[in-house]
C-alpha cells in the first residue's frame, strides 16, 4: 500500500482519524493519507461552527476536490473546541500533511470510551485494502 | 466491475492504473494520476485521451447532403471537401435531440461523431427521417478515436507521424482523410473539446494501440505529455465552456438558450427540422440563456445549485468546477437574460448558504495565440 498511516491515532471506516489530545478527553479529527489520496487535489473546506454539539457519524466538515463534495464525519460524539481555520485559505494541507498541519476539528469528547471503539491502524489498514479489493 | 464495453486500449488503461469508470455502457478511463494535474498537462503540453465510446456514423447516397441540411442547424452544403463542422440536431420544438460534428468525406459522405450517450437516439433519429436514396452505417465500435490536445500537439504529430502527409497545414476545423501514424492509417482532424490546439485521430479498432503507443511515446520524451480521462476532459471542456450534452443540451433546451446561435444556419437553402419553433424562440426573445459565473468567494459551483440576485432565484448551475488553469470556482448557468446581465454579482447557493459571485462572459478560458 502505498499511503501512510500514523501509529497511536484511531481511524473509522469513512476514513477519518482521531487523536486523544494529551491526557485529557479532547480529540483531534481529520481525514486519512487514503481519503486524501482518492479526493485529489483538495480546493474547498467548509467548517463548522466551534461551541455547536455533534453526534458521532453526523457530518462535521465537508471537502471539495474538482471531482467530489465529501462529507467528513465526527468520529466520535461531543462539542465542537475548535476548527483549523487555516484550511480555509490553505484547502491543499488536507493533501500535503492530513495528520497535522491538515487536522480538521477539535472535539471535547462525550464518553471517553468511545474513542475505543473505532479501529486501530492495522484493522484500519486491512479495512482499506479491502476496499480496493473491491474496486 | 459493471459490465461494460471495453474500447481496444482498455489494458493499456488498467495497466497504467487508471481508474476507470462505466460511462453511458463503456468502460473508461476517469484518472490516470490526479484530474488537476491532467489539466496541467494538457494546457501546458498536451494530453493523449481515448475517445473511442464517441458515437460514429456514416451517412451516403445521392441524398446525404439534402438529407443532413435537414437534420442539422448548420448549413451542411456549404461545407467542403475536407472541412468539419459543429452541429446541434433539433427536434420540431427546437430542443436538442443531440450535439454533433460533421465531416465531409466525399461529395455525398458524411462521417458524423455524436455523443456516446445519445448514440442510440440519434441512430433511430437518424433512420426515422432517412430518404431512400440515404445510407446510414453505424461505425461505433469499429473505428477508435483517439484525441491529441495542447500546444505542443503538433510537435508531437510530427514525431510520431509516419510519412510526409503536411497535416501541419491543417487549419482548425479541417481533416486530412490519410495520414500514418505508428503504422495505423488514420483521418486527422484539427478539432478537440479542450479549448486548446490539437488533433482528433481515427482509425480501424484494431491498429489503435499502436496509434496510441506511437503518440504516448513522442510525447513522453521531453514533451511532457501524458494520457489524461474522462475527469480531467470535462474540467477542460468547462474551463472553454464547450457544452455537454445533458447538462447545457437536452431535448428542452434549445441551441438559442445554450448560446450556440452562431451554429444554425437560419438563412440555408434548406428547410430543417425546428427551424419554425427556433425562429419563433428568438422573436420572443428568451426567457434562460446560458452565461458564465466565476465565484468571488471559495466555493465550487456545481450543477443544480441555484443562483440569487439578491432574494429573488434567477437560475441554475448546469455544470461547474474549480477551474485548476483559473484558480477559482466556475459554473456555467442558465440564467433569466431580462434580469442578469454579464458584470452583476450574484450569490451561488452551496449546500443553503450563498455565495458571491459574478456573471461573466464565455468562454472562461481562451488559448494564447502561439
Amino acid at each position: 500500500m502505498s499511503w501512510s498511516f500514523m501509529d497511536g491515532l484511531k481511524y473509522t471506516r469513512q476514513h477519518e482519524w482521531a487523536r486523544l489530545d494529551g491526557e485529557g478527553s479532547t480529540v483531534t479529527a481529520g481525514i486519512t493519507d487514503y481519503a486524501q489520496d482518492k479526493l485529489g487535489k483538495i480546493v474547498f473546506v467548509e467548517l463548522p461552527e466551534p461551541g455547536n454539539p455533534i453526534k458521532a457519524g453526523d457530518s462535521m466538515a465537508v471537502i471539495e476536490s474538482v471531482k467530489a463534495v465529501a462529507d467528513v464525519y465526527a468520529p466520535v460524539s461531543g462539542t465542537i473546541v475548535s476548527v483549523n481555520e487555516a484550511l480555509e485559505d490553505m484547502p491543499e494541507l488536507l493533501n500535503e500533511d492530513p495528520y497535522n498541519e491538515g487536522w480538521i476539528i477539535k472535539l471535547e469528547m462525550e464518553n471517553a470510551g468511545e474513542l475505543e471503539g473505532l479501529m486501530s491502524k492495522e484493522e484500519y489498514e486491512k479495512h482499506v485494502q479491502q476496499e480496493e479489493e473491491v474496486e | 466491475m459493471a459490465q461494460g464495453r471495453k474500447t481496444p486500449l482498455y489494458e493499456w488503461h488498467k495497466h497504467r492504473g487508471a481508474r476507470m469508470v462505466d460511462y453511458y455502457g463503456w468502460l473508461m478511463p476517469v484518472e490516470y494520476g490526479e484530474i488537476t494535474e491532467e489539466v496541467r498537462i494538457t494546457r501546458r503540453a498536451a494530453g493523449l485521451f481515448d475517445v473511442s465510446h464517441m458515437g460514429q456514423f456514416l451517412v451516403g447516397g445521392r441524398q446525404s447532403t439534402a438529407y443532413l441540411d435537414k437534420l442539422l442547424t448548420a448549413d451542411v452544403s456549404s461545407l467542403e471537401k475536407g472541412a468539419v463542422r459543429y452541429s446541434p440536431v433539433c427536434n420540431y420544438h427546437g430542443g436538442t435531440v443531440d450535439d454533433i460534428m460533421v465531416y465531409r468525406v466525399g461529395e455525398e459522405k458524411y462521417l458524423l461523431v455524436a455523443n456516446a450517450a445519445n448514440k442510440e437516439k440519434d441512430q433511430s433519429w437518424l433512420l426515422e427521417h432517412a430518404e431512400e436514396e440515404v445510407r446510414i452505417e453505424d461505425l461505433s465500435g469499429e473505428y477508435a478515436l483517439v484525441a491529441l490536445q495542447g500546444p505542443k500537439a503538433q510537435e508531437i504529430m510530427e514525431k510520431a507521424a509516419d510519412d510526409e502527409n503536411d497535416f501541419t497545414k491543417l487549419k482548425p476545423f479541417a481533416f486530412s482523410p490519410q495520414l500514418k501514424v505508428g503504422g495505423a492509417e488514420c483521418l486527422v482532424s484539427r478539432t478537440g473539446y479542450t479549448g486548446e490546439d490539437g488533433f482528433e485521430l481515427f482509425c480501424a479498432a484494431g491498429e489503435v494501440l499502436h496509434l496510441w503507443e506511437a503518440l504516448f511515446e513522442a510525447g513522453k520524451n521531453g514533451n511532457g505529455a501524458g494520457p489524461v480521462g474522462l475527469g480531467a476532459r470535462d474540467v477542460l471542456r468547462l474551463e472553454a465552456s464547450l457544452p455537454l450534452y445533458g447538462r447545457e443540451l437536452d431535448e428542452d433546451i434549445t441551441p438559442l438558450e445554450a448560446g450556440l446561435e452562431r451554429f444554425i444556419s437560419f438563412g440555408k437553402g434548406t428547410h430543417f427540422i425546428g427551424k419554425e419553433a427556433l425562429e419563433a424562440q428568438k422573436e420572443k426573445g428568451l426567457t434562460r440563456k446560458l452565461m458564465g459565473v466565476e465565484m468571488l468567494e471559495r466555493g465550487v459551483p456545481r450543477s443544480g445549485y441555484p443562483i440569487l440576485m439578491g432574494e429573488e432565484e434567477i437560475g441554475h448551475v448546469s455544470s461547474g468546477t474549480h477551474s485548476p488553469t483559473l484558480g477559482k470556482g466556475l459554473g456555467m448557468a442558465f440564467l433569466n437574460p431580462h434580469i442578469a446581465r454579464i458584470g452583476e454579482e450574484v450569490k451561488v447557493v452551496i449546500r443553503g448558504k450563498p455565495r458571491a459571485a459574478r456573471t461573466v462572459k464565455l468562454p472562461f478560458y481562451r488559448r494564447g495565440k502561439r
